[in-house]
């Protein structure tokens, strides 16, 4: 870590949930270390993308807002996700754009009035240092990020300082929209199969919301209770999205800080591109599952992905 | 619903994963030839899979969508299931674990017992006579499901978790036996104490087993146990 740089944010609030997160920790499931990751990914990659950084540049993501930072040194930061009100010296800002900083500037990321996830990247990232080949910050497992935690007030946070370079923005029909109500798809897979008919209508059919247990490691929903005759599962390997039917029969979405292995049924995984969506919604929100093939999946995400390479971004002025 | 079920089964998991059952229970033997299909697959598919995450009796292949899909994955692995693996490569290691067990290392010891029928001596000579497999690693970061535990001393977990279960702690839970590497809440019956440690994020090497290994049990005496920094 670069301890000697002057370089850096000061962090005055740190909001409640804020951590340092990459694009994840793999291959360490040996050890039973989770992911970890962005709750919302295409958030996470727009604001490395606005500051031309590569994609795997560590940034914040504040969970709910209250962050408050000073920047030491000038730098260029973009804040993408959540709708929560930014200012830089009490100035408002818009989101899903880059902007200028300079020495002593206080940066405020206030709280989610839609969405509950803000990301914000400096040029070139923050500079952590890697646990297991990321700065993924998982608190459950005290791995990465500060220390294995979450921001704490008076935290350091580095970064190179950098020249003036041009500032960019989304156009607005490419900023993704949080709803209080979406329809997200999944594709069925794991003990599909073993559920009676009825149920799986039950669950495609009926409506969802999201309960008071919603966080990075999964969103509990509850709605018409869905029953499974499966009995005696061992514990098997969990992907990011998987819905497991507890006895209860109230689904859980499993994403990015999920244990490794669980012994529930599991239904299938919801697709990335809308459990992304579904990681900004908070209780009360509506949920709709709708059934894919993984044939349509991979096709959406074929598309997806040539979508984001294409999307143009604004050049505003200095 | 009773389906007459084949194995090896692929089955899709999600968007980028599939998972291979290669039986309905778990052994020895077929976590053996799991942790030889991980490595296989590591091998093969090195270029589009991300994760690998054996448990019991499957293996979950996660993969990179975008560089693959799920055709071209499955056919991989159909061919590598179809090969020979009869000869199991012996790179499976056997671990030993000192433990003190007793009833002030182990608050659970005595209950136990009492509910099964044994002496506090005859349970801690069970538990440490048997070898165990490690079938799987998760929960937590280093937790290693061991099977399987002797039948007399099979005992459910406890009604109510504790919040706080010390590290090191060896625990019973039904027909399985774990050390908690790290302080945890956790629910098991806990018998022992383990002085070693497991699983520590800073310090390197990691973790001295895999999934697929063996391990032991020796039973050490209180004076040991501190003697190997064992803390009480």
């Amino acid at each position: 870590m670069n301890q000697q740089s002057s370089s850096y944010f000061d962090v005055i609030h740190p909001g409640i949930l804020t951590t340092i997160q990459d694009l994840g920790r793999y291959g360490q499931s040996h050890l039973g270390l989770t992911s970890g990751g962005p709750a919302d990914k295409q958030a996470f990659l727009w604001a490395n993308r606005l500051l031309n950084n590569a994609e795997n540049c560590p940034v914040l993501e504040v969970n709910f807002g209250g962050l408050k930072l000073i920047a030491k040194t000038a730098t260029t930061i973009a804040v993408t996700g959540a709708n929560a009100p930014l200012t830089i010296n009490g100035h408002s800002k818009d989101s899903w754009r880059s902007h200028r900083v300079n020495p002593d500037d206080e940066i405020e990321i206030g709280f989610a009035t839609q969405g509950c996830r803000a990301y914000l990247a400096v040029v070139a990232g923050l500079l952590v240092e890697s646990q297991f080949n990321s700065v993924s910050t998982v608190i459950r497992e005290k791995v990465g990020g500060m220390n294995g935690g979450s921001l704490k007030a008076g935290d350091h946070l580095f970064y190179e300082p950098s020249p003036k370079q041009p500032l960019y923005a989304l156009y607005a029909n490419d900023i993704p929209r949080y709803a209080n109500s979406l329809t997200v798809r999944v594709v069925t897979g794991y003990q599909y199969d073993l559920f009676e008919r009825s149920e799986l209508a039950k669950f495609f059919s009926n409506e969802y919301q999201v309960s008071a247990q919603y966080d990075r490691m999964g969103y509990r929903l509850n709605g018409p209770a869905i029953q499974s005759n499966i009995s005696q599962l061992l514990s098997e390997g969990i992907c990011n999205g998987a819905i497991q039917v507890p006895p209860d029969g109230q689904p859980i979405v499993l994403s990015v800080d999920r244990q490794t292995i669980g012994g529930y049924p599991k239904l299938g995984s919801v697709l990335s591109l809308d459990l992304d969506l579904l990681m900004q919604t908070s209780q009360g929100a509506k949920v709709h599952f709708e059934p894919i093939s993984i044939h349509y999946a991979h096709t959406l995400l074929h598309l997806a992905k040539a979508k984001y390479t294409d999307t143009k971004l604004i050049k505003v002025a200095l | 619903m009773q389906q007459v079920v084949h194995y090896p089964q692929i089955e899709i998991a999600g968007e980028g994963a599939v998972i291979i059952y290669l039986d309905k229970v778990a052994s020895n033997t077929t976590i053996k030839k799991i942790s030889q299909l991980k490595h296989s697959i590591a091998r093969v598919l090195a270029d589009s899979v991300v994760e690998l995450v054996p448990s019991y009796a499957s293996l979950l292949v996660i993969f990179d969508p975008i560089k693959t899909d799920y055709y071209a994955v499955k056919k991989v692995l159909s061919a590598l299931l179809e090969e020979d693996t009869s000869e199991i490569e012996s790179t499976h290691k056997t671990i030993e674990l000192p433990v003190y067990y007793s009833l002030e290392s182990g608050p659970d010891l005595q209950s136990l017992a009492n509910r099964s029928g044994l002496s506090v001596e005859d349970v801690i000579e069970i538990h440490q006579k048997t070898i165990y497999h490690v079938y799987a690693i998760g929960f937590a970061p280093g937790f290693a499901f061991l099977g399987e535990v002797d039948k007399r001393i099979a005992c459910p977990r406890l009604a109510s978790p504790r919040a706080k279960v010390a590290k090191g702690s060896v625990g019973i839970a039904d027909r399985q036996t774990a050390i908690y590497p790290n302080v945890s809440p956790g629910g098991w019956n806990l018998i022992g104490l383990c002085p070693q440690t497991l699983f520590d994020p800073n310090v390197a090497p990691y973790l001295t087993y895999q999934v697929g290994d063996s391990v032991k049990f020796d039973a050490i005496t209180r004076d040991e146990f501190l003697a190997l920094g064992g803390k009480l």
